[in-house]
């Protein structure tokens, strides 16, 4: 068997998420160093708030300030931070219950270790130098022994109140193709395009994926089909995506490789692209160096019968 | 409740840390057909189909499309899907066939770890106002919760380190265990969890058939009956929660009439050890109920499986008589914030 492949993948994504009034008055604090509760109809104040009562479902909107200080309610020790968290030193994950809350606030605590850290301690709010309206506003919680701080009372009414963040994700993947496809993709290294054929239904498919799906059992018998195939239906693209070097219009089709059940797209060049038809017979164009066809162009053949590729469509 | 409803079948795959020469689909098929075989139906047999897994693992969207080629979705079949364990898969399934619209159903469900990291990715289904940004990991969650119950005095890091040992001992009977076997309780991943009080991080797949009525003894000589079956979820702000109690098991358990008569087996699907112990509070379970003989999901964890193979391994007793009424548990979220309870029962002896 060949050498299963592997790349690296990254899923990155800047998602774009709007607030409600009360998470918007939240992280707008955050920015002006205010730190923002929300009244339940029982009287209990939620930090962080959200919109609605997490026990009666009821909409809340009563925003109310409490202290920048507070109490340790639970702590763990990560002696090795990951990307993306608040701090890059050792430090604790903490639910911290400031003072005028009801609930808990999960950040880092800043502490020299974990005998520096028990639950019941006092700790107070490390303001970020730079703020925009994020959780990350607060750069952490340190320490502190003095009094409880007392919350201005601040309303919740702010100038130019946010109404939405940026919340960017990122994964690292490494991604395998499995067996079917690895076997695939090396064959299109050596200019040559393989199939799988199901030992049930005949049918090969192209590119495999090591299961048919008709009859949902393994395939594993391997078939070379084309290199020459027939289009059996095609689209004309006129709009140009960002960072291709291909002029519109051009035309991208569905081909049925000589042997193959099923059909596979790709660009069709070498041809106007007003002259593109069902029925026409093409083969693959291969650059210099690269895995897989660039695109394909007529063979001259004529057309194929609609009768040799109907069950294709 | 006017239908009887079972398993009658349930496999799993070998539980791997890597299985980067298979894709999903490669990976299921066993799985796929060993359920079939077992209950000797035919992919045109089953009545609904309906399957667990998570883009976010595969770093795909709509990855679970592709696994249905190994379902053979040719006549056109009724399908579904969660974008959760298969466990809730499972509970789909089941009222699918409450309804009557079908007699069978077949259930499976997958999760590659191995392609990314699961700490991380398990980072994404947090808020994303509050604490997403802080890309608290699942250990770390995990530890919080462990370091609350230990500061309530409900248990200490040897206590901690015997549920770990028991389960890996345990699951030195489970052909399909990826951790088993003594195991040293470890260093700090995030105190106070140390490497054994972690799950082992793995590929698998699993799958299960229900069936109705008859139809059930039909095909099972002695049917695993759903007698009842029930999720809850608690408030997804974790400052909001005991973290040391599990009020949503407690009432699933008690809509899927747990407390009705003793258990005497329970599959718990609790990924840290600390949160065995919850289970056990919740569910009130004695020293005299058997409790994740598998080895559970410290012996092996693929994500979005692991709490559809407790419904299997606890229906997989019965079918075997070795247990008559047993507890089957899945959970999803951080520290416990979503549960599920299945209460199993063979036909008297």
């Amino acid at each position: 068997m060949p050498e299963v492949l592997q790349a690296p993948l990254v899923v990155e994504f800047p998602f774009t998420r709007s607030l409600g009034p009360v998470q918007s008055a939240f992280l707008t604090g955050l920015r002006e160093r205010v730190v923002l509760g929300v009244k339940t109809t029982d009287g209990r104040t939620l930090v962080p708030p959200v919109e609605y009562d997490p026990v009666t479902a009821e909409e809340i909107r009563d925003l109310v300030e409490v202290a920048p200080t507070g109490t340790v309610t639970a702590w763990a020790w990560n002696h090795e931070p990951r990307r993306g968290q608040p701090l890059g030193a050792p430090f604790a994950w903490v639910l911290v219950r400031l003072d005028g809350a009801d609930t808990a606030l999960l950040h880092a605590l800043d502490a020299p270790g974990p005998d520096a850290v028990r639950t019941g301690m006092r700790v107070r709010v490390r303001w970020a130098g730079e703020r925009t309206g994020a959780i990350t506003d607060i750069a952490c919680f340190e320490p502190y022994d003095g009094e409880p701080a007392q919350p201005g009372g601040h309303t919740g009414e702010f100038e130019n109140p946010l109404t939405g963040i940026v919340a960017p994700a990122r994964l690292d993947y490494t991604y395998s193709p499995g067996r079917a496809q690895s076997a695939y993709i090396h064959a299109l290294g050596e200019q040559r395009t393989v199939g799988e054929r199901c030992p049930s239904c005949r049918k090969v498919y192209v590119p495999p994926r090591g299961a048919c799906p008709t009859c949902g059992v393994a395939t594993a018998e391997q078939v070379e089909v084309g290199p020459r195939g027939t289009v059996t239906t095609y689209c004309i693209v006129n709009i140009k995506a960002k960072n291709l070097d291909i002029e519109v219009p051009y035309v991208y089709a569905h081909i049925a490789l000589d042997g193959a059940g099923l059909a596979l797209h790709a660009r069709i060049g070498g041809i106007p692209y007003d002259q593109v038809r069902m029925g026409l017979r093409v083969e693959p164009v291969w650059t210099e160096g690269a895995r897989y066809p660039d695109h394909y162009r007529p063979t001259g053949e004529p057309d194929a019968d609609y009768d040799t590729y109907k069950e294709l469509l | 409740m006017t239908r009887e409803i079972a398993v009658v079948a349930f496999a799993q795959t070998d539980h791997r840390r890597s299985t980067e020469e298979s894709s999903e689909v490669e990976m299921l098929m066993p799985v796929l057909h060993g359920v079939l075989a077992q209950s000797g139906l035919r992919t045109a047999d089953i009545g609904f189909t309906c399957s667990g897994s998570s883009d976010y693992l595969a770093g795909r969207a709509f990855s679970f499309t592709l696994a249905l080629d190994g379902v053979g979705a040719w006549p056109p079949i009724s399908e579904s899907h969660v974008e959760m364990d298969g466990a809730w898969a499972l509970y789909e399934a089941w009222t699918k066939l409450l309804t009557g619209d079908a007699d069978t159903a077949l259930v499976y469900s997958y999760g590659k770890c191995s392609p990314g990291s699961v700490r991380d990715v398990l980072t994404r289904q947090l808020d994303p106002y509050y604490v997403a940004p802080l890309w608290p990991d699942s250990v770390a969650l995990a530890a919080l919760q462990a370091q609350a119950l230990m500061d309530a005095g409900h248990t200490d890091e040897p206590a901690l380190a015997a549920v770990g040992a028991r389960s890996r001992a345990d699951a030195e009977a489970n052909p399909h265990a990826q951790l088993k076997g003594p195991v040293p309780h470890g260093d700090y991943v995030v105190r106070p969890l140390r490497t054994g009080d972690c799950p082992p991080v793995g590929d698998g797949a699993a799958a299960v058939i229900l069936a109705a009525g008859e139809r059930a003894r039909r095909l099972c000589a002695r049917p695993a009956w759903i007698r009842g079956i029930d999720h809850r979820i608690e408030a997804h702000g974790l400052g909001v929660r005991d973290l040391t109690d599990s009020p949503s098991t407690r009432l699933a358990a008690e809509k899927a009439g747990a407390f009705e008569r003793p258990v005497d087996t329970a599959e718990l699907h609790a990924p840290f050890t600390a949160q065995e112990v919850i289970l056990r509070r919740a569910l009130r379970l004695g020293d005299d109920v058997r409790v994740n003989p598998s080895g559970g999901a410290l012996a092996a964890n693929p994500v979005m499986a692991a709490g559809l193979i407790r419904i299997g391994e606890a229906a997989a007793r019965i079918h075997r008589g070795e247990s008559d009424r047993a507890l089957a548990h899945a959970t999803s979220g951080p520290c416990l914030q979503q549960n599920l309870v299945a209460v199993l029962e063979g036909d008297p002896r």
